[in-house]
């Protein structure tokens, strides 16, 4: 199979958690579609690595991995702790300092 | 590309390595980085060992400790001739040990030794329960309002988490303008990004503006980076390697060929849209426009002691970065990214200035004026000069401290509520506490670039090498602005010292010798590089040539 293939798959995903990212309204989903966007790029990291036939790529990918999950940590205690106090995790509801 | 060539490739591809190479690592020329992540990992255990009324003592001690130890190191290097000649690439090509590196890193520490000071403050709230308080949360995880934080409160508990934390950020700072590969950048981005969401977040007066901050830039953050992860795929995918030079090489064409080189460089949509990508996510952190959307509000909500560390040391690390990926690895794209990055910088100039001017929090202003100030900056980053380095380190120096300086004087006025932070409860502060509304005139008047400040001064080297660069219209378009950005900075002056102090105003609180060095700091460096700037300068010059 043509490895560009994957390449579209990559980009794709990356626009749809991109896409969720800007739609959605739910900071936990949000935060899942920026996931994935990071998922997306492990793809493409892994299939380039193939193409150019070094391994750069496939270690990359397990250091995006490490990345992601140390994002989660952060990310899930600030969304959490908001949640509890205001029993909300709308990004929209997030306004106390709109202009 | 071809079937067959694919297919081979899919074959034969990745040879077996029976064995990894040892790294060779240059643990001296490493080490401010380690020195700063050890104190880091020893703060935490400091953390969970010893009992609780020690440990703001020996968190402070530790920081401090090992921040001046980390600068002992880099004056060290710099001594020796890491910065000029003997600059070269250490720890198997991830990270460059060269001037720029050595200046930003020797200037982030300074700040962050600065900021330790600020952030141990513990006289300006008022007492809670008979324990002195910092800015920071009792209980980060409590709810604001509930029995827990309540109880919290009681029992004197206090976050001493955040001087971890802040060594952890410098870390990440530290390595984020040596990084020498891609792979490097994007772990040092989020060394110092995710510290500083945490950070975000433990503000201990107006916490539910605090933690809507750390949510808006934690999002806004995590989204950014990974536009900035992959454009740093497509680029490996276009050159396949993630190291500066190698990409460089690939770029101007001369790097050994191979056949899946050749199939990926004859495709310029990767590299264009890599390059993009890439730089997308280092203006977020700069703070650009039409990335900026995070900073009013992240810096307003932030407890202000991290919103002065962050302003100026993220800024001093982003911009590095930025400088070291656009002279390094892309010089032989110039064509392509400097009619975006004009852009950029106009707009960044123009659109942060005349937002500020209708401002009206304390905060806010300084957020939006950082704004315009990045946009000064990039002018001296699309020079493309030597002159270009230099300048932009010196301003990069500069700036810092003015911005903590000024982030460092908002702490002290204050009412019932905590920091009074609204501009119409500062009228008339000049009447009530001469000194510190004169010291904020003098931050002011930096920011405004007036003769005889650090501000002129690097306005100055920055407007002038653009000029040389030729990028005429941008200094233009920068004294323009700037010039508007002078309207808003005198008005406050103006509002401080020439109208009637409210009765029910703010009180100036007095800070104990912590905040009160870190002002005079700023205030002196403000001067020194204002008065006397041609030794930083110079010293900035000498450290403006990147390795390669």
């Amino acid at each position: 199979m043509n490895p560009a293939n994957y390449l579209y798959l990559s980009a794709l995903l990356f626009t749809i958690g991109a896409a969720g990212v800007l739609i959605r309204r739910n900071a936990i989903v949000v935060f899942m579609c920026v996931e994935l966007m990071l998922n997306a790029c492990n793809l493409a990291f892994v299939t380039f690595s193939r193409l150019h036939g070094n391994l750069d790529g496939q270690v990359i990918a397990f250091f995006t991995m490490v990345v992601a999950a140390a994002e989660v940590v952060v990310g899930l205690a600030i969304i959490v702790s908001i949640f509890r106090s205001r029993h909300s995790a709308s990004v929209d509801d997030a306004n106390l300092m709109k202009l | 590309m071809s079937a067959s060539s694919v297919h081979s490739l899919w074959t034969t591809a990745a040879p077996v390595a029976d064995k990894f190479p040892t790294p060779h690592i240059e643990y001296a020329q490493l080490s401010p980085v380690l020195i700063v992540f050890a104190a880091a990992a020893l703060g935490v255990l400091v953390e969970a060992f010893l009992p609780r009324r020690s440990r703001y003592t020996a968190q402070v001690g530790v920081a401090a400790v090992g921040l001046a130890a980390a600068f002992a190191a880099i004056v060290a290097l710099a001594d020796k001739g890491y910065g000029t000649t003997k600059a070269h690439i250490a720890a198997m090509g991830a990270v460059a040990v060269d001037g720029p590196a050595l200046f930003l890193q020797g200037t982030i520490l300074l700040v962050g030794f600065v900021a330790i000071f600020t952030f141990a403050e513990r006289r300006l709230d008022q007492r809670a329960h008979g324990n002195r308080v910092d800015s920071f949360a009792a209980q980060g995880s409590a709810v604001p309002g509930s029995d827990q934080e309540k109880a919290a409160v009681r029992a004197g508990f206090t976050s001493t988490e955040v001087f971890p934390l802040l060594m952890f950020a410098v870390g990440g700072m530290l390595v984020f303008p040596a990084a020498n590969d891609l792979l490097t950048l994007f772990v040092a981005l989020e060394v110092f990004s995710l510290p500083l969401y945490i950070l975000c977040a433990l503000a201990r007066r107006n916490r539910l503006m605090s933690q809507e901050a750390a949510v808006k830039y934690f999002l806004l953050g995590a989204f950014s980076s990974a536009f900035l992860l992959f454009g740093i795929a497509l680029l490996y995918g276009y050159a396949g390697t993630v190291s500066y030079s190698g990409i460089s090489a690939v770029i101007d064409g001369t790097a050994p060929m191979n056949p899946a080189l050749a199939s990926t460089t004859g495709n310029d949509a990767l590299l264009l849209i890599g390059l993009a990508m890439v730089t997308m996510g280092l203006l977020f952190k700069v703070g650009a426009v039409p990335f900026h959307m995070w900073t009013p509000d992240v810096y307003q909500g932030a407890p202000t002691p991290v919103t002065g560390f962050m302003a100026s040391a993220t800024k001093v690390a982003a911009f590095g970065a930025l400088l070291r990926l656009l002279y390094v690895v892309l010089p032989g794209m110039r064509w392509d990214w400097r009619p975006v990055m004009w852009g950029v910088a106009i707009i960044t100039m123009l659109a942060g200035a005349v937002i500020a001017v209708t401002q009206t929090d304390v905060k806010r202003l300084l957020a939006y004026s950082s704004i315009a100030h990045a946009g000064f900056i990039l002018a001296g980053v699309i020079a493309t000069t030597p002159d270009g380095i230099s300048s932009v380190l010196f301003y990069l120096a500069a700036y810092s401290f003015v911005t903590l300086g000024a982030f460092a004087v908002v702490t002290l006025v204050r009412d019932a509520g905590g920091e009074a932070t609204h501009l119409s409860r500062w009228a008339g502060l000049g009447r009530r506490s001469p000194l510190v509304a004169a010291v904020f005139a003098v931050f002011l008047l930096a920011f405004a670039g007036i003769p005889l400040t650090s501000g002129f001064a690097g306005k100055f080297a920055v407007f002038k090498a653009a000029a040389g660069g030729g990028a005429m219209p941008l200094v233009i378009v920068g004294v323009i602005s700037s010039a508007i950005a002078a309207f808003f900075y005198i008005r406050v002056i103006v509002l401080m010292f020439f109208s009637e102090p409210k009765a029910d105003g703010p009180t100036v609180a007095v800070p104990s010798v912590m905040t009160s060095t870190a002002i005079a700091v700023g205030v002196a460096v403000t001067l020194v590089l204002g008065l006397a700037p041609q030794y930083f300068l110079d010293l900035a010059d000498k450290a403006g040539v990147f390795v390669r």
